[in-house]
């Protein structure tokens, strides 16, 4: 496959296409407007359907219809429109319907700032919606993950029916980088026995995420919920490993903070200090067991985040008190540097 | 001599598509006479295997349970976003939208505005008792003024909140729908009226016309503390003023 | 004058009585010290011969508790046999 030079945000439209997704519906919102707009002019031409609701309420919500409807289906947005989806992501979940999801991150809380962030952590990992769900989070790192993610994103949403949210943050989205397109993954999931298309020949389906009787009904939704997400949390964990074997300190990064670690590394280690990288490429499932073996022997890990200290605590859960968990954050968009992490961990050397 | 025997024929019975059983609606609501009416179209256009109802939070939000269509639920207010993504997925499924008038005319008044702004080749049955049922009888946006409801126990008061929005007036001032009409469930020849309105709604979009909006005023005995026949009437005496029935717009 | 028999389904009838003021001919009426197993006063009609199947109150009916058959007057062959006349 030929390099081609992309946009973080363009990229992902363009893996959402060689994904099959033939409908999009989004909304206005700096710093992802690159996405919407090279879907307005890409479906066309390949006979999807791309429409720019009215809100980002009404998005999640036409996703859902297309999603009900068997549809391979993307909304994108960021932080403060991904707010506004919590609800429609709930409801997805409890209807068991697969989607793709995109917040390209900004500087929060409120109206904020429209440099790239990572405060979302805890409401896509955690769930920011109301009741008992999960979504499958990937972090892309860079253009050429996001575009990978992305295709990955579709197979993974329509084997699990669960909504994929591709967690990335505004400097990558607007970041062009060479990359190869991914191919097609070429898997087939047949939606036959719930999607809605007319009852012809068959039963009527119903797609609701409401249970009323009999009185245990939501509880058995609630646990066939639950077995699923064991059963992803065992199959689907992704992650990056780089010199963490013999390194001494571990970096543990996400997404845009996992790449200048990377190159904290090197630093590092050019300065004669054996530092490694472990960097969780779904955040949800969290690869909890592998940092913990990643971890095992280390002197000392320090996670990186631009944020105030959100995935830090599942790292902290993952290696428990096996060793020290120190803890970097930049805020307000602000990115963290090189320097100030060599010279962090340097500083536990002395 | 020959002998008179009498033979019987059905004129009247249930629609096909309309399912046997119990619906959960209060003695005298508007709910179950519609059901009905929807039911006898679908039954007479043939569509059962391509009609999608989209019922959302409200009373209704069982309808799928009384017809036998493919149903999907929506979150309260979003039925026409729901109904919009379902119908460019299928174009050729014959989608609707039944909602209530919180749902419609509250909090999902931007998706009812700019699904019929689109255009959307839907149908929108709305069905306006001028109070939240589902919840207990809470003031809606299509209260009467002085009406009385739980969250407007001294009567509506416009000074306050407002008064009530017509929603096919709101409707009509946007181009792109093709059908618009209001009709009444309170009487038997109003019923006759409302079931044609339903038909010409779901013919325009069998036949890709475009966007139709039904609004049928609707009694709620239990929410209005009311008889049922004192409800029906209270409908035609009182709310009819405020929302006038009648077409206002057939393309 | 067309003639017809409406079928009540007392067990579906939640007693709303909007098909007894629906009535033209005015032949239904609340049941009066029975009930149905929710407990409601059920509609009956009190003198089908008067029914002229115009549909009215299964129209309004808000829960499919009304059926109505038309009676049409179907001269039949006399038969000797079975005729008990």
């Amino acid at each position: 496959m030929a390099v081609t030079l992309m946009k973080g945000n363009e990229a992902i439209g363009e893996a959402a296409i060689i994904a099959g997704c033939r409908h999009y519906f989004g909304y206005p919102i700096t710093p992802q407007n690159e996405l919407p707009a090279y879907m307005s002019m890409r479906l066309p031409k390949v006979g999807g359907t791309f429409l720019q609701a009215e809100s980002e309420v009404a998005a999640i919500n036409m996703v859902l219809g297309a999603s009900a409807a068997g549809a391979r289906v993307m909304t994108s947005s960021s932080s403060p429109g991904v707010s506004l989806k919590m609800e429609g992501i709930s409801y997805l979940s409890g209807a068991e319907l697969p989607a793709v999801v995109v917040n390209m991150m900004r500087g929060g809380p409120g109206l904020g700032n429209i440099a790239g962030a990572q405060g979302d952590y805890f409401q896509a990992v955690k769930g920011g919606g109301h009741g008992d769900y999960h979504c499958i989070v990937l972090a892309p790192n860079g253009v050429q993950e996001l575009a990978d993610l992305t295709v990955k994103a579709f197979d993974l949403a329509d084997q699990y029916r669960i909504v994929v949210i591709i967690l990335g943050d505004g400097f990558i989205g607007q970041m062009s980088e060479p990359i190869t397109l991914p191919a097609p993954s070429g898997r087939v999931f047949d939606k036959s026995a719930w999607m809605l298309s007319g009852a012809t020949g068959r039963d009527p389906h119903v797609i609701a995420s409401m249970r009323l009787a009999p009185d245990d009904a939501l509880a058995h939704l609630n646990a066939r919920l639950q077995d699923k997400y064991r059963v992803i949390e065992k199959a689907e964990c992704m992650w990056e490993k780089s010199q963490a074997d013999d390194a001494e300190f571990l970096l543990v990064g996400f997404g845009l903070s996992a790449r200048i670690c990377r190159s904290s590394v090197s630093a590092l280690r050019k300065a004669g200090v054996r530092a490694g990288l472990f960097r969780p490429i779904t955040l949800w499932p969290f690869p909890s067991g592998e940092l913990a073996r990643a971890a095992a022997g280390k002197k000392k890990i320090l996670v990186v985040e631009m944020n105030a200290g959100q995935m830090v605590e599942d790292v902290r859960l993952s290696v428990l008190s096996s060793v020290p968990v120190d803890f970097l954050g930049t805020l307000g968009g602000v990115t963290p540097s090189v320097d100030e992490i060599v010279e962090r961990v340097r500083s536990y050397a002395r | 001599m020959p002998v008179e025997t009498l033979q019987e024929k059905l004129v009247y019975g249930r629609p096909q598509v309309l399912a046997d059983v119990p619906n959960h609606y209060c003695p005298g609501c508007g709910h179950g006479i519609i059901h009905k009416l929807l039911a006898q179209c679908i039954d007479e256009l043939g569509i059962q295997q391509t009609t999608i109802l989209v019922a959302p939070v409200g009373c209704s939000v069982l309808a799928y349970n009384y017809i036998k269509v493919d149903g999907c639920e929506a979150a309260h207010g979003r039925a026409p976003a729901v109904a919009t993504g379902i119908k460019r997925v299928h174009p050729e499924a014959t989608v609707i939208a039944y909602q209530g008038d919180g749902d419609l005319l509250a909090i999902g008044t931007a998706e009812t505005i700019h699904a019929a702004n689109r255009g959307e080749k839907i149908t929108v049955i709305f069905v306006n008792n001028a109070i939240y049922g589902m919840t207990g009888g809470q003031m809606a946006p299509t209260t009467l003024q002085a009406q009385k409801t739980k969250t407007s126990p001294y009567g509506r008061n416009p000074a306050d909140v407002g008064y009530p929005i017509r929603a096919c007036e709101l409707i009509n001032t946007l181009d792109a729908p093709v059908f618009i009409e209001r009709c009444a469930v309170s009487s038997v020849k109003g019923i006759l009226k409302t079931k044609r309105a339903i038909m010409k709604g779901l013919r325009n979009q069998v036949e890709k016309k475009g966007y139709s909006f039904i609004e049928i005023l609707s009694m709620c005995p239990t929410g209005w503390g009311m008889e049922p026949r004192e409800a029906a009437a209270w409908v035609d005496s009182d709310m009819t003023p405020v929302f006038p029935l009648g077409n206002l717009r057939d393309r | 004058m067309s003639r017809g028999r409406p079928e009540l389904d007392r067990e579906r009838c939640k007693g709303c009585t909007l098909c007894v003021s629906a009535c033209p001919e005015k032949i239904l009426v609340m049941s009066r010290d029975q009930f149905n197993r929710q407990g409601v006063p059920f509609a009956v009609c009190f003198d089908e011969s008067r029914c002229t199947a115009c549909m009215s109150c299964a129209i309004i009916c808000p829960d499919m508790a009304i059926r109505i058959f038309r009676l049409t007057a179907a001269a039949s062959e006399p038969n000797v046999a079975a005729s008990d006349g």
